[in-house]
């Protein structure tokens, strides 16, 4: 048996049966990510304490002890998620020496749990990107071809469990971080409904898109991890007070019934072919069980990028004002009084991609500007939710493809950023709808993994599950690959 | 200057009274070494969101009711965007587009002044310079966060003077409301203005500068004249004015160019994505409403009205909450409320500034004053016991009247008593008798001194008085 495959849930059986040590588990693992990691650079930072934390949990399972939800189970974290004396660096020189004094919501949430932070993972500068190219640190490669990209920003965490480098991930998603890697990767991501997880700790890019989420090897890991972060949190003003089911009671193989939408504007142009083939696949076979597939149509979709890209710049220039060098982070070496100070600790600390967002988002909330762009793009915003609130009534999840494309190659796009910006055409809109999604993988196109992604109304991500379980049971005798 | 009108507008920011933060939970006391009031929330580490502290929301809707605002039925906060070394996130969470509260006025001696709108946001850190030229600079963040209300008012006011009223008349209302200490040296009421001159029946306001900088009421009025005296002489010289932001200087009293319009920042509000709207319903409005109650200006009317006081004791007596609430326990218990003003404004108040203590501790409390009042009237007690009782009441903590019942200080009626008394003192003072007899009046009111002195300041003055004045006509 190879321990390293196992899901999080298998591996969690097998450590309460005492069939294998979490110490045992966890040097594996860390072996793997000696041997692989190199090349692949999913992780920035591997938890020194983590064997001491394995060793604990041995204990606690030799003693008979009562175990956490996740006990023993090692997770990794993006690296713009705060824990208190681990380095959050966002994949940016402007934090390379910041360690917050501080654990996220969703780490005291998970070291509740029991589970283990293996480590920092890797992502796109302050999760700017769908590549993982613009980190700081050198880029991630994709598990199933190294000259591919994972997708982004969250790229390091859906690499390490596309590669069986943990057992669970966090990732975040502002405009489809964590479902477009996942899909690059052919793993589970899911993107919550905005509210349902605290950003307390969260690094923010756009305070009104981002959500955190897990990214997992399969559905059910995946439910695993919303139990135990999802919630509200008295620290973050946004998160909402709406009950939360246990996620793992929606694992039903039975979507007799469910209608099931196709929008038509997300199978239109600009999609790779095969792409779009495995996802159609994915859908006549939920068919087969039972589903009611209908087209529908989002007639807003095509302004979703411009959109996107207004208000995420806007509210990131507006978040990443307090990088400056006088408190914590990187500061130059190289000023003359504070202006300088400034300017220079902002050049020089910032990637090109940062600097790019910063320099966007400032020039739309500029007076003159601000009209023009950021209240019209709001306004859009509203029509947008619009759209899926309609689409809603007559379905009860749509299901698109994740990303136009299959992974693509390293380079391929960092010089063009219109091009990388329009990865996320499938996934920005349900961030700027505040929708949950999640991308599942939908089979593969010459050994590289297509995603497919299922959206439901707000808070009703059990709705997903019950439809995402189903298409991976049904995919598990394989279409191809 | 007479051709000229003088028009100003005023910035008022007022610390408020919350013991915690306003997203978050660090105490607010002022003077504590740096660094020690803070968390990684008002220190603005990433990764952190603010929660707004529902106090401030209160204690903010007080002054905006007080001053006949009107509380928004949707309201939310915005992000302000400027790069300075002691706003630890290079943006202040304000209000922007849609404040707490809209229209409202203030009356200053008849004249109305209109308020604008009243909205909330953070404070900003302190900044302490080395002593050494250009060595460092250090960041103290904890003011940082520190909840303000910032209260803006139309271009209504015409004067210094009014200026300095109108900002005197918003301190005595929030401290009244406890809605802030309003202590200018502390910086918990800070002020900034809009000043511009315009010729006497003009419609149309000149260019106006923008006063920052003033420290006191006095600094306020000094700019203010200042600045319109500059603004009105360059005008005389036919020379065109810069719409800037200026200093006043203190120790050179005079203001100076800061910043021009152009260069003035683009603070790029936006909503503030991290915190949601809220409204303010007429619940929540009509709660508030009923906490503040009368202010300070409709009790004074009220004291005139009610208590046939002077404008003057009305005043003072209205100035502090708790010093009109303990006049109007006695005179709910005494009929003659001139009596007990005096007293309260006279003897009380000089004993409980010398004794460091608050009216409400006073170990003279209004039925004590009540009982003394009574006795006073009845001829019981002299006026200078009164003065005695009250320094030891102060002085041990026991109330007045137990003080005078123990001691035995009551007045002294006995007119055989008061007689012997006067008989000795006139024997002993031929001069003083001598010079009455010479028409020289006072020297009564010095035997009546003489009296009372022997009598430990027990004698009914009445009786002393009339009898005196009998042996005096007696031995002529």
């Amino acid at each position: 048996m190879d321990i390293l495959k196992l899901t999080a849930w298998q591996l969690k059986e097998l450590l309460a049966k005492k069939e294998i040590s979490c110490v045992e588990a966890v040097k594996l693992l860390l072996a793997a990510i000696e041997k692989k990691d190199k090349s692949l650079h999913s992780y920035l930072y591997l938890n020194p304490g983590v064997i001491e934390d394995a060793k604990k949990v041995d204990k606690k399972i030799a003693s008979g002890g009562r175990l956490g939800y996740l006990e023993g189970v090692p997770v990794a974290v993006k690296d713009n998620i705060c824990i208190k004396n681990m380095p959050a660096t966002c994949a940016s020189r402007m934090l390379e020496n910041f360690y917050p004094p501080y654990d996220a919501t969703v780490i005291e949430k998970l070291k509740q749990s029991g589970a283990l932070i293996i480590g920092k993972t890797n992502m796109d500068e302050f999760a700017f990107g769908s590549s993982t190219e613009s980190s700081a640190f050198g880029p991630t490669r994709n598990p199933f071809d190294e000259m591919r990209v994972p997708g982004g920003s969250s790229g390091g965490s859906a690499s390490a469990a596309g590669a069986n480098l943990c057992f669970g991930a966090l990732g975040s998603d502002t405009g489809g971080s964590i479902r477009q890697p996942a899909a690059f990767c052919g793993v589970v991501g899911l993107k919550p409904t905005y509210g349902r997880v605290s950003r307390y700790g969260l690094i923010a890019f756009a305070s009104s898109l981002d959500q955190i989420g897990p990214i997992t090897k399969d559905v059910r890991d995946a439910c695993m991890l919303m139990n135990v972060i999802s919630g509200r949190d008295e620290k973050d003003s946004t998160s909402v007070e709406i009950k939360i089911p246990d996620y793992t009671d929606f694992l039903k193989d039975d979507i007799k019934g469910l209608r099931v939408g196709i929008p038509e504007e997300y199978f239109a142009s600009g999609i790779e072919e095969p792409v779009k083939n495995r996802v159609m696949e994915a859908i006549r076979l939920i068919e087969k069980q039972g589903a009611e597939v209908k087209r529908i149509s989002l007639p807003h979709t095509k302004y979703g990028i411009a959109v996107y890209y207004i208000l995420a710049t806007a509210e990131a220039s507006s978040n990443l004002a307090r990088f400056d060098g006088v408190k914590y982070g990187f500061r130059t070496g190289n000023y003359k009084n504070l202006r300088e100070m400034y300017m220079n600790t902002r050049g020089e600390g910032f990637g090109a991609e940062a600097k790019r967002r910063i320099i966007l988002g400032t020039y739309v909330l500029s007076s003159g500007y601000y009209d023009a762009y950021y209240i019209k793009a709001q306004k859009v915003r509203a029509l947008i939710r619009k759209d899926f609130t309609e689409a809603f009534k007559e379905a009860d999840v749509i299901i698109t493809p994740t990303a136009p494309e299959l992974p693509f190659k390293l380079g391929e796009k960092k010089e063009d950023p219109i091009k990388m910006y329009l990865s996320d055409i499938f996934t920005a809109n349900v961030n700027l709808a505040g929708l949950p999604a999640m991308s599942i993988p939908a089979g593969f196109v010459s050994s590289l993994p297509a995603g497919l992604q299922i959206i439901a109304p707000h808070f009703r991500e059990e709705k997903i599950i019950e439809t995402a379980y189903t298409i991976e049971q049904s995919l598990k005798g394989g279409i191809s690959g | 200057m007479e051709e000229h009108e003088i028009v100003i507008g005023l910035e008022v920011h007022a610390e408020l009274l919350t013991e915690s933060k306003m997203f978050c939970g660090c105490s607010t006391k002022f003077g504590s070494a740096p660094n020690t009031q803070i968390c990684p929330v008002c220190a603005g580490l990433p990764g952190t969101l603010p929660v707004i502290n529902g106090k401030a929301v209160e204690l903010a809707l007080k002054a905006a009711i007080a001053l006949k605002c009107r509380p928004a039925s949707f309201s939310r906060f915005a992000r302000k965007h400027y790069f300075y070394p002691d706003l630890p996130k290079n943006f202040q969470i304000s209000q922007f587009e849609e404040p707490l509260a809209e229209g409202g006025y203030l009356s200053i001696e008849g004249r109305t002044i209109r308020i604008k709108r009243i909205h909330m946001e953070e404070d900003a850190g302190k900044l302490l310079h080395s002593e050494d030229e250009g060595s460092f600079s250090s960041v103290d963040l904890n003011r940082s966060c520190v909840p303000l209300i910032e209260i803006v008012t139309e271009p209504d006011i015409r004067s210094s003077f009014e200026a300095e009223k109108f900002l005197a008349s918003i301190k005595r209302i929030l401290e009244y409301l406890e809605v802030s200490d309003c202590n200018m040296e502390e910086g918990s009421l800070r002020c900034d203005a809009n000043i511009s001159v315009r010729k006497k029946g003009d419609e149309a306001f000149g260019v106006k500068t923008e006063i920052k900088n003033m420290n006191s009421f006095k600094a306020v009025r000094k700019a203010l004249d200042y600045e319109a005296r500059r603004q009105i002489s360059q005008l005389k010289k036919g020379e065109k004015l810069r719409q800037e932001t200026r200093l006043w200087n203190d120790g050179l009293q005079i203001t100076e160019g800061m910043r021009s319009k152009e260069e003035a920042h683009d603070y790029r509000y936006f909503p503030e994505p991290d915190l949601v709207p809220f409204t303010v319903d007429s619940s929540w409005t009509e709660r508030i409403t009923a906490m503040v109650g009368e202010l300070p200006v409709q009790r004074k009317e009220r004291f005139i009205k009610d208590y046939s006081l002077s404008d003057y004791d009305a005043e003072v007596l209205t100035a502090g909450k708790d010093t009109a609430d303990y006049f109007e326990k006695c005179a709910a218990g005494y009929p003659n409320p001139k009596l007990l003003a005096n007293w309260i404004m006279g003897d009380i108040a000089a004993l409980l500034k010398s004794h460091k203590t608050d009216i409400c501790d006073s170990p003279v409390g209004p039925e004590s004053l009540v009982r003394i009042a009574s006795m006073i009237e009845e001829g019981k007690i002299t006026g200078s016991i009164v003065k005695k009782a009250l320094q030891e009441s102060f002085d041990t903590g026991i109330a007045p009247e137990k003080i005078i019942a123990e001691k035995n200080l009551a007045q002294i009626h006995n007119e055989d008593r008061i007689n012997a008394v006067i008989k000795e003192t006139v024997e002993e003072n031929p001069k003083a008798v001598q010079d009455y007899k010479n028409g020289k009046e006072q020297a009564v009111s010095f035997l009546i001194g003489q009296i009372m002195r022997k009598t430990s300041g027990q004698a009914n003055p009445a009786i002393l008085k009339k009898n005196l004045l009998e042996y005096l006509k007696e031995i002529k």
